[in-house]
């Protein structure tokens, strides 16, 4: 559509076209108060993009003012592009996790690798080098063609941006449900270090300062995306959508190297990736985070189609973007050190005192509204929050213990579970040691990385149970917490600080806030208590399909840092003959348990309980001896109970075994989820200094060189005796068996 | 020694290879710019992984176009060493500077990991400080990793010795003869497709690439003391 043929100030009023961009009639209401007019078609677009729930977080903000944001570590909290935490050494590490669950749920493989590609430019857009990729997957159970689809395809859309850039995937989860199922949910995390002089910030500041476009050419791609990623997709409106924005890795490898180089120089006042809401978002955020305004020439704007529209260019999400200002009189210097990468770079406008966002396309003022409106004065909304009928039924069922009459055979078929399965099918196509510092790659339980040139390194996870959400979410975001912290304990790291992606089904739905509420909370508690302050986030709501929503799914990415390396523990048995010991009692915990969806085919009832200082107490412990050099390798009990986390033990460790025995009732001891445990093999020698350090610890037996598992129960029973051999296949190649199958 | 590592818009294994030749080999090692490549003063080229131009057409086919690879093939033929691992690999079969070329992966997949070698050779100036047969794991990463050779080229790669290094199980991605590393005819320039770069450190992937990188170094230190 030319912007002749845009409709005028009138007719978007009269015949309610706002609406179909995403803007309520309160909301237009108010632009009109704002601006003392009625706007235009352009500037109705910028309102409606800047004001999604994507780019403002109306409906979620008063739960986000709740977290924990500060620390003695924290120089960056939330509202940048990436938070930052102090690692010492001058060094700080910055990350940030990020949605792409809409475009992922249409176009799996450009949707995830479009994900990755964002959340790298979150990053090195605060001066960071990027060092590792970490993703959180949610898939149906594969057992529909679709969800094998966009299972298969968002993977192979991740390895393709990861890969391509160069930039290695050392960790991440995947869970399986039906809950997920046409709705995937694709989260993607960049960590990345710079040194505390490098911290670049999202400012466009300096009357007369210079204003240029990096990277590629503007699109018709993504237009309205940050609006349609905060609407629930229905199947059938697919076709409907916009077209979507591709990625393309090697560009913005370049974009990248050409960003960090221009970093360093004092000509730069500040940098923005063109995310979400693109062109608009950036000028907008980058003006009113300074206090100043921006006026941008639209024609500069480099296009790649011809008779764009303003309105076009600042709604289009084309990929490989940023959005830079630099010291008036120093752009030729920086044209250049792009070009010298192969990227285009442009003057594209100036940085005003006005605090206005001026938009002028073929020598006409065709936008003028206040960079602030747009940034920071989107309506905050109060949603309606009420408790579910189902969490009264839930809290009140009494928890019993599943019948189980075959205990190996059940043990077989929870190894099979997708969710508790091998995930090397997924991980395999990721490069986990490009850059050459990866010290622990996917498939223990957390990546770790060395901190180049220092013997430190950073581990990171990303966690979220979302049944024990669903089903209680105050404690279910207090696990998924307490989880993530675990798997940085068990890798020999302090964890530091958090970031999340919060997704969620329509906020609209009093239940379904009063999830997004109670899970926030009980992060918040978990945080406080972990000391890991949330630093960065991002909020995806409206997951839903045909009116009904996901699990609650507050994903946790966290970042934990290892103080010297030779504190690097995993999951794997080390030697013949170590002790085995287990941190913490089993009890009926069975509410969402892999066990309870197995056999009942849904969940119910109680989510494991959590006490947030037992779990503290036990880190700290845990995390003492792995530091004091008394513990060999390490686990948290998590999907599947202690019966899965000793196998997993052994998968790894060529040649080895176990031989346990374990208290209590059977079906418990061996596939309870009770919170806040942990398998740890320790020397013979250490044994008596490792259980002075960790009081709850039991020791339960030996690492054999018999190549099976064996676990006893009382009075002599055998309850498990299989070779390793056995119990690893059923393990390792469930994901690829349940692809290939043709149902 | 001087080593020279050719960087193309995309190389991103170049980091890797720097670090392993400046930092723990204690060799050292300097970026080359490929439209800026001047190579006369180096005593080896190193052509880095990654994905060169984004592997767009095909790996390593745009690099081909490159004048770095006029530069690249005289200092070859002037018979000092030339490495080209992964991408490096396929760019050195895209220019004939190696025999065979690069097919997808047999199961589609970009695939990545850790895989077991055999050393086949133990003559030539990237493998003498390796044992005959001797087994190392190295991390791989590809998905361009099937290289094809036809028959009669294969006959001749055995005949001359000139496989370097083969899978030890076989090929997974279905390399001809499990070929995992090629020589040229003058035994001056290897292509291997796992990447021993990133096997030089304990702590990071192994130790096994290294005496890839010091067989070069050594070849290089005795060379010039006989000529001193």
């Amino acid at each position: 559509m030319s912007a002749m043929h845009e409709p005028n100030e009138q007719q978007i009023k009269e015949e309610k076209l706002y609406r179909q961009m995403g803007m309520t009639d309160e909301e237009f209401g108010r632009v009109e108060d704002i601006l003392g007019r009625l706007p235009n078609y352009t500037e109705t677009g910028l309102f409606s993009a800047l004001w999604s729930e994507h780019c403002s977080y109306k409906s979620s903000k008063p739960i986000l003012r709740n977290f924990p944001t500060e620390g003695e570590r924290v120089l960056q909290g939330p509202g940048e592009g990436a938070g930052i935490v102090d690692i010492g050494d001058n060094q700080a590490a910055v990350f940030k996790m990020e949605s792409h669950n809409s475009p992922s749920a249409i176009e799996p493989f450009i949707g995830a690798a479009t994900g990755a590609g964002g959340v790298l430019r979150d990053v090195f857009s605060m001066g960071a080098r990027p060092v590792a990729l970490v993703n959180s997957l949610r898939f149906g159970d594969l057992t529909d063609a679709r969800d094998r689809f966009l299972f298969e395809e968002a993977v192979a859309g991740i390895a393709s941006y990861g890969n391509g850039i160069g930039i290695p995937t050392i960790a991440g989860e995947v869970q399986f449900d039906n809950c997920y199922s046409k709705r995937p949910l694709v989260n993607a995390m960049a960590v990345g270090l710079l040194n505390h002089e490098d911290i670049q910030k999202g400012v466009a500041a300096g009357v007369g300062n210079t204003v240029i476009y990096a990277g590629a050419t503007t699109g018709r791609d993504g237009i309205h995306g940050a609006t349609m990623s905060s609407a629930e997709v229905t199947v059938e409106e697919e076709a409907e959508l916009p077209v979507m924005q591709g990625g393309d890795p090697f560009l913005e490898k370049l974009v990248m190297d050409a960003c960090l180089e221009l970093a360093k120089s004092d000509a730069l006042i500040g940098m923005q990736d063109m995310g979400a809401a693109g062109l608009s978002s950036a000028s907008a955020e980058m003006a009113s985070s300074a206090g100043y305004g921006i006026e941008m020439n639209m024609n500069l704007v480099p296009q790649r189609e011809s008779g764009m529209t303003a309105y076009e260019m600042m709604l289009s999400e084309s990929q490989e973007r940023m959005l830079i200002v630099v010291k008036k009189g120093r752009e030729q210097e920086v044209i250049d050190l792009f070009a010298k990468y192969g990227v285009e770079a442009v003057a594209i406008g100036k940085v005003t005192d006005d605090k206005m966002l001026r938009l002028v396309h073929h020598g006409e003022v065709v936008a003028e509204v206040p960079a602030d409106a747009l940034a920071e004065d989107a309506p905050v909304y109060h949603k309606k929050s009420e408790e579910p009928s189902y969490f009264k039924e839930f809290q009140s069922m009494e928890m019993t213990e599943p019948v189980v009459a075959d205990l190996k055979g059940t043990l077989v078929d929870l190894l099979k579970r997708p969710t508790i399965a091998s995930k090397e099918w997924a991980y395999s196509q990721f490069d986990s040691h490009a850059r050459r510092n990866t010290v622990v790659a996917p498939g223990s339980s957390a990546g770790v990385i060395r901190v180049d040139g220092t013997n430190k390194g950073l581990a990171m996870t990303s966690d979220c149970n979302s049944r024990y959400v669903y089903l209680d979410p105050e404690t279910g975001g207090k696990i998924a917490v307490a989880e993530a912290a675990r798997n940085l304990v068990c890798s020999g790291a302090e964890p530091i600080a958090v970031t999340d992606c919060l997704n969620f089904g329509s906020p609209d739905k009093p239940e379904v806030f009063w999830q997004f509420e109670r899970s926030a909370a009980g992060i918040s508690d978990a945080c406080r208590t972990l000391n890991a302050p949330v630093i960065s986030g991002n909020v995806s709501l409206s997951n839903e399909v045909n009116g009904v929503p996901v699990y609650p799914t507050p994903t946790i990415g966290m970042v934990g840092l290892v103080h010297d390396l030779s504190h690097v523990t995993t999951t794997s048995f080390k030697n013949a003959g170590d002790l085995i010991y287990v941190i913490g009692e089993a009890t009926q915990d069975f509410g969402g348990s892999e066990l309870q969806q197995m056999l009942e085919g849904d969940i119910s009832g109680q989510a494991p309980a959590i006490d947030l200082d037992v779990e503290a107490t036990r880190q700290q412990a845990l995390l003492a001896a792995i530091q004091n050099d008394l513990v060999e390798s390490a686990t948290d009990l998590s999907e599947g109970g202690f019966a899965v986390a000793l196998c997993e033990k052994a998968f790894d460790a060529e040649g080895l075994g176990a031989d346990v025995t374990i208290a209590g009732s059977a079906v418990t001891a061996l596939f309870s989820e009770t919170q806040s445990r942990f398998l740890v093999t320790v020397k013979e020698e250490n044994a008596k200094a490792f259980e002075a350090a960790v009081q709850d610890a039991v020791k339960i037996g030996n690492v054999t060189e018999t190549n099976r598992v064996v676990i006893r129960g009382e009075q002599d029973t055998v309850l498990i005796d299989e070779t390793v051999e056995e119990l690893r296949s059923a393990w390792k190649g469930a994901i690829e068996c349940l692809l290939n199958s043709e149902a | 020694m001087k080593f020279a590592i050719l960087v193309f818009p995309g190389s991103g294994c170049d980091v890797d290879m720097y670090h392993a030749i400046n930092e723990v080999l204690g060799a050292e090692a300097e970026y080359v710019w490929h439209d800026e490549a001047e190579l006369a003063g180096f005593d080896a080229v190193m052509v880095p992984g990654g994905a060169s131009y984004g592997n767009y057409l095909r790996p390593g086919a745009l690099a081909k176009g490159s004048p770095a690879l006029e530069q690249l093939k005289a200092f070859a033929a002037s018979g000092k060493p030339v490495l080209g691992v992964g991408n490096g690999f396929q760019i050195l079969t895209e220019a004939n500077v190696l025999p065979g070329a690069f097919l997808l992966n047999k199961g589609l997949k970009f695939r990545s990991g850790k895989v077991k070698l055999t050393v086949q050779n133990t003559e030539s100036i990237f493998t003498e400080s390796y044992e005959k047969d001797q087994q190392i794991l190295i991390p791989f990463a590809h998905q361009y990793g099937n290289y094809y050779v036809d028959e009669e080229t294969l006959e001749e790669l055995k005949e001359n010795n000139r496989i370097a290094f083969t899978y030890t199980n076989g090929s997974v991605d279905g390399s001809t003869g499990h070929i995992a590393g090629v020589l040229n005819e003058q035994g001056n320039v290897l292509g291997i497709m796992p990447l021993p770069e990133r096997a030089v450190e304990e702590i990071i992937g192994g130790t096994d690439g290294l005496p890839l990188f010091k067989s070069i170094l050594k070849r290089w230190s005795e060379n010039n003391v006989s000529h001193a």
